[in-house]
């Protein structure tokens, strides 16, 4: 396989990366503060959509992108509301958002089927993207494409080597501990939820802008649940959650060279299977309480809390 | 005593701001249906221990949260150094100098000791010259502790010194210790005192809220007795007895345990070989070569430090885990290692374990319904698979009744129910059902002195009856007014069971603390080694 095969492979496995990369962020910092949102699929969903209408009624990509987070956003609000202020199951929540946003964002997105828009411009950077092989590969995409792998750095170092990180981790460890110390749980986890949500709706904007720039109803495709897979699989860690995406990414586009070529590895179906597949191995794993200790679960995960004073 | 307080406090007014550091006066807090703090005053100077003295429900935590800004009063005042203040919230307190150890630890356990001080203090600090802190502090008062470990690998004593050291790290100028020493052993609780001595004498003011009349006679200055919620008196501890404190905190003179004569005891009725059980989380503790046996009219207690593998033991005994090998474990000469908690209580064996709520009772379920759950089959309360209810309510009915449950009826649900109530009709169900064996766990935690001697007394007269007991509990006090032998459990170990009238507080602790039966007996004299000789 020569480099004029392999760089384009390899630009569609970043791009297919993306969408989940910026999705599991967002949810691992909503699960470190221990709280679990199924509704990932859901708000990208609806980001996807908001990010679109924004696109085509403005044509601003950064208008697109801003709405596309804050539709995320305000659908995770909601779900912080429920969750957090009335204590609701976190599971039935989450899973009550992700039907919601698939019904709210094909309601929305009726009158914007089959309708064209300017795909996100690929941001060339001054030197770095005419390089040989490392240009088109590393510094020829879009600003979300950045973004992403900036934003998987950031959580990262904010997590671990900031104070803000420390309590955060702290809420999701132990919440009674954090609150008699005097830190506000439920705020500290409305914070977690908000950017889980914007994070999941550039997920969504991030498909119907730049990976097939078109509004399809239910487009995600059932990426928000490997998001949510990717963030047990990788244990909770930024990192890792980069390795999984990119890994993810991988074989979607494996599966699509070998699918074009005649050479069908596993039938289609299976793939289409695989976050369904993905989901119900989570929930069975996090369900386990000793599986949850080896991974290293936060420990109130999945937990309301309701302060007593 | 009454009297004697306010002197105090008008003391305190005359010279404002000078020598008393903090200054309570009048404070009442009211919740739905009750008043937890009524007119409470109350005045400490610095680099004095003052005692916060009162049972369970006297109002002891409510009053330390209003000092550390977790709740606000109703009505009265909190002066700090003589100037009136509002204390809106734990960063307040901790800004004014006031630092808190609480009762149930407040860390994380998959963090490391750095991180867990880190976040408690209100200013980001380097990590490097904070783990330099620590180490400088934790040297300084006697406190070792790695900075680097995680919490989840620390004994409790080690975790306890995390929250000291993260209360010295601000320079306090005042301490508040909620019940620091009910999961310690008698050697951690003297290193802890001497700490706080030394703290004391270097200016700072400790509040140290027990219900240990020992302890507080030991080491504070004055003390403060609470009683539903309003002082009933103050008094200087070293001067007055144990008995005369315990009167004001009770209000009532509590009759002492009448220890019945030993009986003759009859055959074994538990009989454990050989137990071992492999820890089920990674936190948990494994059990190894557990051996124990009790005969009819006997109490064992087994004693030891909060974690070292006593809810594997209870778990192992009551059947909710079982064993391969049957013979293990035996109940009135049948082999049960392998039959679960169901058919184990078939056999005569019933449990109470430690936690009220959710593992004894369902919290949401009436009482009627709690009580066929765990008797359904001793009690016979079911008929082809349907709940014959007059019988099931007649036997609720006869729970509250014998044991004085304070409730409004068998219908309500067992979490309206205060936790010494819920214990009595919890501890009564078990013990109403007849029990060849019984294993309780914990069975006065978090009780008032009135229902833990009903709950004692209950025991007893089951043994009259020629029931076996295993009492596992972390009170010493009590295991050593209830049982016949005791055993220490330290890290999936049980030691060889001794006669209660030998064994001496020391022995104990030391074997708590995991010294080996060996080196106990080295450091007993000999002549107590005779003794215990059969």
């Amino acid at each position: 396989m020569n480099l004029s095969i392999l760089v384009p492979l390899l630009v569609s496995v970043i791009t297919a990366a993306t969408p989940l990369l910026l999705a599991a962020t967002g949810e691992l910092v909503v699960e470190r503060a221990g709280v679990l949102n199924l509704g990932v699929e859901g708000m990208m969903l609806v980001g996807a959509i908001c990010a679109f209408a924004a696109m085509f009624i403005t044509g601003s990509p950064i208008l697109a992108m801003l709405a596309g987070a804050a539709a995320g956003a305000v659908l995770s609000a909601l779900f912080g509301v429920l969750v957090l202020t009335l204590a609701s199951n976190q599971v039935a929540t989450g899973l009550a958002l992700t039907l919601f946003g698939l019904g709210l964002s094909a309601l929305m997105g009726a009158n914007f089927v089959g309708h064209p828009i300017v795909p996100l411009a690929k941001l060339a950077i001054p030197g770095l993207s005419s390089l040989p092989v490392i240009g088109p590969l590393l510094f020829s995409h879009d600003a979300l494409v950045y973004l992403s792998v900036l934003m998987t750095g950031a959580v990262g170092w904010f997590l671990n080597h900031t104070r803000g990180g420390l309590i955060l981790r702290g809420v999701g460890e132990s919440d009674t501990s954090a609150h008699s110390i005097g830190h506000d749980v439920i705020r500290i986890r409305y914070y977690a939820v908000l950017f889980g949500g914007a994070m999941a709706g550039l997920g969504g904007a991030y498909l119907s802008l730049a990976y097939t720039p078109m509004w399809v109803e239910g487009m995600t495709a059932g990426r928000g649940w490997i998001a949510l897979a990717l963030v047990v699989f990788a244990a909770w860690r930024p990192w890792r959650v980069l390795a999984g995406a990119y890994l993810f990414g991988g074989v979607t586009v494996l599966q699509l060279y070998a699918q074009g070529s005649g050479f069908v590895l596993v039938p289609t179906q299976f793939l289409t299977m695989l976050p369904y597949l993905a989901t119900i191995v989570v929930l069975t794993l996090m369900s386990s309480g000793s599986v949850r200790s080896r991974l290293a679960a936060p420990a109130c995960l999945g937990k309301p809390f309701r302060p007593v004073s | 005593m009454e009297g004697n307080l306010s002197q105090t406090t008008l003391t305190a007014g005359h010279t404002a701001g000078t020598d008393e550091r903090l200054d309570l006066r009048g404070i009442t807090k009211r919740f739905p249906g009750v008043v937890a703090n009524a007119d409470v005053s109350l005045a400490i100077r610095p680099g004095e221990i003052h005692a916060l003295l009162g049972e369970n429900g006297a109002g002891k935590s409510t009053l330390v949260k209003i000092i550390y800004g977790i709740l606000q009063p109703d009505e009265g005042e909190v002066r700090w150094n003589g100037t009136p203040m509002i204390i809106p919230n734990p960063h307040a307190a901790r800004a004014l100098g006031i630092g808190m150890v609480f009762q149930h630890f407040s860390l994380f356990e998959a963090m490391t000791v750095l991180e867990n001080v880190a976040i408690g203090l209100d200013s980001p600090e380097k990590p490097s010259k904070l783990a330099e802190r620590i180490r400088g502090v934790s040297a300084a008062y006697g406190l070792p502790l790695d900075p680097l470990r995680d919490v989840h690998t620390l004994s409790v004593g080690e975790r306890q010194r995390i929250e000291i050291v993260r209360c010295l790290l601000l320079e306090p100028k005042l301490l508040i210790m909620d019940e620091p020493t009910s999961v310690l052993t008698p050697q951690e609780v003297g290193r802890l005192f001497e700490t706080l001595r030394k703290l004391a004498a270097e200016g700072c003011s400790i509040l140290y809220i027990s219900h240990k009349l020992a302890e507080i006679k030991a080491l504070c200055d004055r003390a403060t007795i609470l009683r539903g919620g309003r002082v009933v008196g103050g008094c200087d501890p070293k001067v007055e007895t144990a008995s005369s404190m315990a009167s004001l905190m009770l209000g009532a003179q509590i009759k002492p345990l009448a220890r019945r004569a030993t009986t003759a005891l009859g055959p074994s009725r538990l009989v454990v070989g050989g137990l071992d059980l492999p820890a089920d989380t990674p936190h948990g503790i494994g059990l190894r070569g557990i051996s124990l046996d009790v005969r009819a009219g006997e109490i064992l207690g087994i004693a030891g430090v909060a974690g070292n593998g006593q809810n594997e033991l209870f778990l192992a005994l009551s059947g909710e885990r079982t064993v391969e090998t049957p013979g293990t474990i035996m109940i009135d000469n049948t082999r049960v290692g392998h039959l679960g908690a169901e058919r184990r209580r078939a056999l005569g064996l019933c449990a109470v374990p430690e936690e009220r709520n959710g593992h004894a009772a369902v919290p949401e379920f009436s009482l009627v319904d709690n009580a066929v759950l765990s008797g359904h089959r001793r009690e016979k309360l079911l008929a082809g698979g349907l709940i014959r209810a007059g019988r099931a309510l007649d036997f609720a009915t006869r729970i509250i009744k014998s044991f004085d449950v304070r409730t409004p009826g068998p219908g309500a649900a067992a979490s309206s129910l205060s936790g010494g109530n819920l214990q009595k009709f919890i501890v009564g169900r078990e013990i109403l059902q007849k029990p060849g064996v019984l294993v309780v766990s914990q069975p006065t935690w978090g009780v008032d002195a009135g229902a833990a001697s009903a709950i004692h007394a209950a025991l007893l007269s089951l043994t009259s009856e020629g029931s076996a007991i295993v009492v596992i509990s972390q009170d010493l006090d009590e295991l050593l007014a209830i049982s016949d032998r005791i055993a220490v459990i330290n890290v999936g170990v049980l030691s060889a069971a001794r006669p209660t009238a030998s064994v001496s507080l020391e022995e104990l602790g030391l074997l708590m603390g995991g010294m080996h039966e060996a080196d106990v007996a080295k450091a007993a004299s000999p002549e107590r080694e005779m003794a215990d000789a059969p």
